[in-house]
């Protein structure tokens, strides 16, 4: 068919039009959260204003009045007569950045406990990501062989008369360095006793299941402070004359006990939500108890309480400041310490002390909680809806 | 199963005694028992053997010793000539007083924060989430000697106090504010309190009777308030206002007259408050959230307008899960409050502490810690199972 002039068709795009102003880009993005009623934009003006209110100063104090060098306390003291604001004091944190993340360490042997470090990063991070391969030997050397070795690079090794590694006594062991001891023990051994403790909670025999809730509740129910004390001052009465724990021992036997019943709770959570069916699978199949328990019920138990396990962790890394109070030196106990020197007695140097505790124990927690969601996101495997 | 059991006889299960469950678990409960009493005769041997080596009497009988130490912050009377055990039972009256206090500010903080978490603000929504986790992820502990140390160090002292409208100043010997001194006849309208809160309930009764029977609906909030507010003033009228204020006065170098806030107090409550309402704040949006979208949808088709169906619809739903967590995050806050021996707060543990040092009973002070932790925790959780229940969802 030939085309005729009555039709008009289009050989060209017509131009296209822009997006109307007011719901796109920033602007509509802005119309739309910020103010789309009267009420919306009092909220907004009022929570700008809150938030400049917020971080102005804690800028200034922090970034733009701050002190970055100096040798002791005059640099950062407000010059005579001046009436200017200093900011915080960081030069004081650099001074005593070593003890923060040592302690009273021998400096001759500090070069252990970097070798500690640095070993356990190289084995949690290939282990934290997904796609390394490798996994079990990972494990086996993270969980097995790592504590075997920083435990005698840490507290030093002799042979007979042989002294290979020098022996430092644990009350020299301080900042960063018990902080993570603590934190990492308690957290490694919460768990296994945590399952331990919540299998036998719904254990059908009567009597381990009273032991495990008298336990678990007892734990609950006392503030870790109490536990903490309990563990330096009536530890060492029940045990015979002359054996004797080291501190930092007796504080993390007291740890790992507190947190094992919070574990278990969490994981009894996670044991409660798995329908019957999968165990009566499992039995059908011919598996005892622990095979059934390792193999079928636990893998799905732990991941659906993931989040609970992390915040367990969480909470138990950030309980570790309370061996301050009994006397043990972590990373806060040795900050509160050093903002008494006089050396660096300042209006600032305290705040500056515990701003900088607190960036730590944030990166910590934050990490650990950003992590726990990118794994729950991953172990995801579709089953919720 | 009833095909079998119809037959003829079968013969026993055959398998040896060792993989009889019934065999096994009373093989591995007995083992536990021996384990259990084992330790515990260990445990209890060693300590009497060292308690008697050490000279230590052990017993509760040194709880009416006299003490010999002052207490900064007493809620009953005591003197440094008082009892160890009057010395402990104040501390356990500052710990309630801390719990108690820091559960009203928390909760009140944690629901606003919790709600502003959900606004469809972004600015606010933003700003909560900041604040949530800024102070979740940083101990308790360090908020605690933070504030502290700020109340402290950073506000100026009593001649440079900080003044609110002229009668309430903080300085760092604390916080004061004017004390109210009740006169003769005072008492009238404390009877007048009690009266017109027994007045509201009979009303709350009364108004659920009417509506369950014609359906009208009757402002018992409002009616509340009016008799909580009116009744006590008008007894006070009545008696000729006998209630004076003692407004603090600085003298010299420190203030006389009022009352006055220890900067412990202050700090221990400010972090407290602030920490657990950061974890109210997230308990409250996840309890928000589980509410579908459906129900305000059926509530707005039913008519309910915005503030009804909050209150009627949404808040009721969201509290059945939000309680169980709220729980025992109160009994968190019950339980953090014995941080305060790290500042120094006659607190529990603090005072305890003092003891533990004086006496060397430790098994007897630390039994008493344990004990009362405990049962304030069974205490809270049973009234918040009772409150659960009666939430929770009525199923047929």
């Amino acid at each position: 068919m030939s085309q005729t002039s009555t039709f008009q068709i289009r050989t060209e795009e017509a131009p296209r039009l822009p997006a109307p102003v007011a719901t796109s880009g920033f602007i509509g993005w802005a119309r739309q959260n910020l103010f789309s009623s009267a009420g919306n934009t009092i909220l907004t003006i009022l929570g700008l204003l809150l938030a400049f209110f917020i971080f102005e100063p804690l800028i200034k104090f922090a970034l733009i009045d701050a002190v970055w060098t100096g040798e002791n306390r005059d640099a950062c003291l407000a010059a005579e007569g001046s009436g200017q604001s200093v900011g915080a004091c960081w030069a004081f944190v650099k001074a005593y950045f070593p003890q923060f993340i040592y302690g009273r360490y021998p400096a001759a042997e500090i070069y252990r406990v970097n070798i500690v470090y640095a070993m356990f990063a190289a084995l949690l991070i290939p282990m934290a990501i997904p796609s390394v391969p490798f996994k079990k030997l990972n494990a086996i050397l993270l969980l097995v062989v790592f504590p075997i070795i920083s435990y005698y690079l840490l507290t030093g090794l002799v042979i007979g008369d042989a002294v290979i590694l020098p022996i430092v006594e644990t009350p020299y062991w301080g900042g960063l360095l018990v902080t993570l001891v603590i934190a990492v023990t308690g957290i490694t051994a919460s768990l296994p006793l945590g399952i331990l403790f919540a299998l036998g909670r719904r254990s059908h025999m009567p009597i381990v299941k009273l032991v495990s809730v008298i336990f678990i509740e007892f734990w609950r129910g006392v503030p870790l402070i109490t536990v903490l004390f309990m563990s330096s001052v009536m530890l060492p009465l029940f045990l015979p004359d002359g054996v004797t724990f080291d501190k930092l021992l007796r504080v993390l036997i007291g740890v790992a006990l507190f947190s094992a019943a919070y574990m278990a709770e969490v994981v009894r959570g996670g044991l409660q939500a798995i329908p019957k069916g999968q165990y009566e699978g499992a039995m059908a199949l011919g598996l005892r108890f622990w095979p059934m328990m390792g193999l079928i019920i636990l893998p799905q138990a732990l991941k659906l309480v993931i989040p609970g396990i992390v915040n367990t962790f969480i909470g138990l890394f950030k309980d570790t400041t309370l061996v301050m109070i009994v006397g043990m030196f972590d990373l806060l106990g040795q900050i509160n310490t050093s903002t008494t020197d006089p050396n660096w007695a300042s209006p600032t140097t305290g705040v500056t002390g515990y701003l900088f505790a607190a960036m730590v124990f944030f990166c910590f927690c934050f990490g650990m909680s950003r992590y726990s969601i990118f794994i729950e996101k991953k172990l995801h495997t579709g089953h919720k809806r | 199963m009833t095909t079998r059991d119809k037959g003829v006889a079968q013969p026993e299960a055959r398998s040896s005694l060792i993989n009889d469950p019934q065999v096994r678990a009373v093989f591995f409960q007995v083992l536990l028992v021996a384990v259990v009493a084992f330790v515990g005769y260990v445990i209890v041997s060693n300590t009497i053997a060292n308690l008697q080596r050490q000279n230590i009497a052990s017993g509760y009988g040194f709880l009416s010793n006299i003490a010999g130490f002052g207490i900064s912050l007493t809620l009953i009377d005591y003197a440094e000539t008082s009892s160890y055990g009057t010395a402990i039972l104040v501390g356990l009256l500052n710990t309630i007083l801390v719990a108690v206090v820091g559960i009203v500010c928390a909760s009140t903080l944690g629901f606003l924060i919790g709600v502003a978490r959900l606004s469809k603000n972004w600015v606010i929504s933003r700003l909560a989430y900041c604040y949530v986790e800024a102070i979740r992820n940083v101990p308790l502990l360090l908020q605690i000697v933070f504030w502290y140390f700020l109340l402290l160090n950073a506000v100026p002292n009593a001649r440079n106090s900080l003044e609110f409208g002229g009668s309430l100043f903080l300085n760092n010997r604390g916080f004061f504010l004017p004390k109210p001194v009740f006169g003769d006849g005072a008492e009238l309208a404390f009877w007048g309190l009690i009266l017109s809160v027994v007045a509201s309930i009979a009303v709350k009764v009364w108004a659920k009777k009417r509506q369950m029977s014609t359906g009208q609906q009757f402002p018992v909030g409002l009616t509340a308030l009016g008799l909580i507010v009116l009744v006590p003033l008008l007894c006070l009228a009545v008696a000729g206002f006998p209630v004076t204020f003692d407004y603090p006065a600085l003298k010299g170098f420190n203030f006389t007259g009022g009352q006055r806030v220890i900067p412990e107090l202050i700090a221990l409550v400010t972090a407290l408050s602030i920490y657990t309402s950061a974890f109210i704040a997230e308990i409250v949006r996840a309890g928000i959230q589980a509410v579908s979208h459906g129900q305000t949808e059926a509530a707005h088709a039913l008519g309910l307008r915005h503030g009804p169906t909050l209150r009627l619809v949404i808040i009721p739903q969201a509290m059945r899960v939000i309680i169980p967590p709220l729980t025992s995050q109160y009994l968190n806050l019950t339980k953090n409050s014995s941080l305060a021996v790290a500042i120094a707060f006659p607190d529990l543990v603090s005072l305890g502490g003092t003891v533990l040092n004086q006496t060397g009973q430790a098994i007897e002070v630390i039994s008493i810690w344990m004990l009362v932790y405990l049962s304030l925790s069974l205490i809270t959780s049973a009234f918040m199972n009772w409150y659960n229940q009666k939430m929770a969802l009525v199923e047929r």
